[in-house]
């Protein structure tokens, strides 16, 4: 009760953290829950009357092709929500383990890992993407999470491995390895607990960067085709000229919920900088 | 040291140029098929204007890539035309070739980019600098952090707002193109107010969503800079907190600043395209858009190659300057 107590007077001081968390929280609720509430055959091509504005029975309005636009929102969410999370999830796996590797082996093997992640940080990622993302058949949201993965675990791969060679040095895990501590054990049961909080801050910048590719990959018409998403939404109304008709509830709402998706993101990335950093300082 | 810095740097340069050039290449031979009829059914199949004589594209595409060599001799042929610059010709408008649409949007592009980068840049740095100054009124502070929040947003998304905003509901700015239609550049007044005109919602969609991180940059070294014993000094002699604010604050935490240009030149140019698209803007970005959608791979191909190496060498030719503005980058490299 007292370390709950200690958590909540922690984040309530945190109030970027604090904001950050909430927003996620909301749209992962809302993600969650809203599926169950609305009628998917409202999401269908011609289900309804097409170009309504926001009315008593849409409350969102109808798109060009007559899908109920709250519908379509509700159900992109998860969706968009699995990309960024799967991608986010795929390169933070990948990134800590080469950043532990680099970190604990060194020698050439650390040479060939750095060198492999400032290279692939000077290429930008959606030059890679289009690249990958046209020569695909056809695109879903698996593969989808898979391809942007494979370009955003760098930065989890540097600050993994830099923790990795500062934490080896430590009293702690010297008196570990005098011991008998050896390899894996001393890994898994000394170093990795401890980089705990730097994976959890890296899995955040992962997850917003694997979003703002696909998100951009689907605005240039290269996301799942058939599927709802945010950015597939975005994209839909952008090929139908929504901007130009002025149908704002068309595309508005979509641009309001990645935005709130970015924000919460971000406040929660800053908020947890503070915290790492100050734990980093004292420790 | 400033030489084992420069070769680190420049071999990282060639091994971008080397698994872009590489990558592409390899990627349409690993799917299934042969990669020009495929690309050309596709084409075909999504009614896809190729105009002129069909078997005469397999024939021209066929001898390019010389499919019935080796693979090795393929790859060293495709380095060749590489280094000459013949990237091939476009399914979708047959007899041009890549390189030429590829140049024809280059100057939009690197104008739009250069221009929203210069300001949001100097807008930016002097933002950061005054919401890390403790004696800077709570307003800008505020402003700040709403800035802030703004960044983290994809740049296309303000400009779709923008576009609705200020060409559509209030018909203040063109709702897209480069200059009014059937003018051609030049350099004559009606022109260049044409393309100012033209460019000014784009440029401020990427000023606006980029402010905030140069903001945010800069207020965090201008918080360090103000702990330092100097900034005491100058305090304890009575200068002028102005004079303290530019020439003891501003200036050291400007180095910093600069190099963070090098690290983010790619995420600007990725979220430059998307801009141009919403605008029907005729630049690269837009030019790929169309490509994407035309399934014209070759340009696709093109304009992915020229940003990975043009962004490699620009890199590459910042990092080879900041350590002349900035000794201590070289020291900290080792």
């Amino acid at each position: 009760m007292d370390r709950f107590l200690f958590a909540a007077a922690g984040l309530y001081r945190n109030k970027s953290l604090l904001f950050g968390l909430l927003i996620l929280t909301t749209i992962v609720l809302v993600a969650l829950i809203g599926p169950l509430l609305v009628d998917g055959t409202l999401s269908r091509v011609g289900a309804t009357v097409p170009r309504q504005p926001p009315s008593g029975a849409h409350w969102l309005g109808t798109d060009a092709q007559g899908r109920d636009m709250l519908t379509v929102l509700i159900l992109a969410m998860p969706q968009t929500l699995k990309i960024g999370l799967a991608a986010g999830l795929i390169s933070l796996s990948a990134g800590v383990a080469l950043g532990l590797i680099a970190g604990f082996v060194g020698g050439f093997i650390d040479t060939v890992i750095r060198l492999a992640s400032d290279v692939m940080m000077t290429i930008p990622g959606i030059a890679i993407l289009v690249l990958v993302a046209s020569n695909v058949r056809e695109m879903t949201v698996e593969l989808m999470a898979v391809i942007v993965a494979s370009l955003s675990w760098m930065v989890a791969t540097r600050t993994i491995r830099a923790q990795t060679l500062s934490l080896r040095e430590r009293g702690y895990v010297q008196i570990a390895r005098l011991n008998g501590s050896t390899g894996l054990k001393l890994i898994f049961v000394e170093v990795l607990p401890n980089l705990l909080p730097f994976i959890a801050a890296s899995f955040v910048i992962t997850v917003s960067s694997a979003m703002l590719a696909t998100i951009g990959l689907e605005a240039l018409g290269l996301g799942p085709q058939n599927e709802l998403t945010l950015g597939m939404t975005i994209y839909w109304s952008q090929f139908y000229g929504a901007i130009i008709r002025g149908m704002w509830w068309w595309w508005g709402p979509p641009i309001v919920a990645i935005s709130l998706i970015f924000i919460g993101l971000m406040l929660t990335s800053a908020g947890m900088d503070s915290f790492v950093n100050k734990r980093a300082g004292t420790s | 040291m400033y030489l084992s810095y420069v070769s680190r740097r420049f071999g990282i340069m060639l091994l971008v140029v080397f698994f872009a050039v590489t990558i592409n290449f390899a990627l349409p031979r690993m799917m299934p098929g042969d990669p020009i009829e495929s690309q050309l059914n596709q084409l075909l199949a999504s009614g896809g204007g190729a105009v002129g004589d069909v078997g005469a594209m397999v024939e021209s595409y066929r001898a390019r890539f010389g499919l019935d060599q080796p693979i090795w001799q393929q790859y060293l042929a495709y380095w060749q035309s590489v280094f000459r610059l013949d990237l091939g010709s476009s399914l979708t408008n047959y007899p041009e070739r890549v390189s030429d649409a590829i140049l024809g949007g280059l100057p939009w592009t690197l104008g739009l980019l250069g221009f929203a980068t210069l300001i949001s840049f100097a807008i930016g740095t002097l933002l950061g600098g005054l919401m890390g100054w403790p004696r800077a009124p709570r307003a800008v502070r505020g402003f700040g952090s709403a800035v802030a929040l703004l960044s983290s947003v994809p740049y296309f998304l303000i400009g779709m707002i923008l576009l609705y905003l200020f060409a559509i509901v209030f018909r203040i700015f063109p709702a897209g193109g480069g200059m009014p239609f059937g003018m051609s550049p030049g350099l004559n007044w009606p022109a260049i107010q044409g393309i100012l005109w033209h460019g000014t919602l784009p440029a401020l969609a990427i000023i606006i969503a980029e402010v905030g991180a140069w903001a945010l940059g800069m207020r965090g070294m201008m918080v360090s800079v103000l702990g330092e014993d100097y900034i005491t000094l100058a305090d304890a002699k009575g200068l002028k907190p102005k004079r303290i604010f530019l020439w003891y604050g501003m200036r050291n935490a400007l180095l910093p600043q600069l190099t963070k240009l090098a690290l983010s030149l790619g995420h600007i140019a990725s979220g430059a395209i998307l801009v141009e698209v919403i605008f029907s803007y005729p630049g690269i970005g837009f030019r790929l858009y169309q490509a994407i959608q035309s399934k014209d791979y070759f340009v696709i191909q093109g304009i992915v190659l020229l940003l990975s190496v043009s962004i490699a060498i620009a890199m590459f030719i910042l990092d080879l300057i900041y350590p002349l503005i900035d000794p201590r980058i070289t020291a900290k490299g080792k």
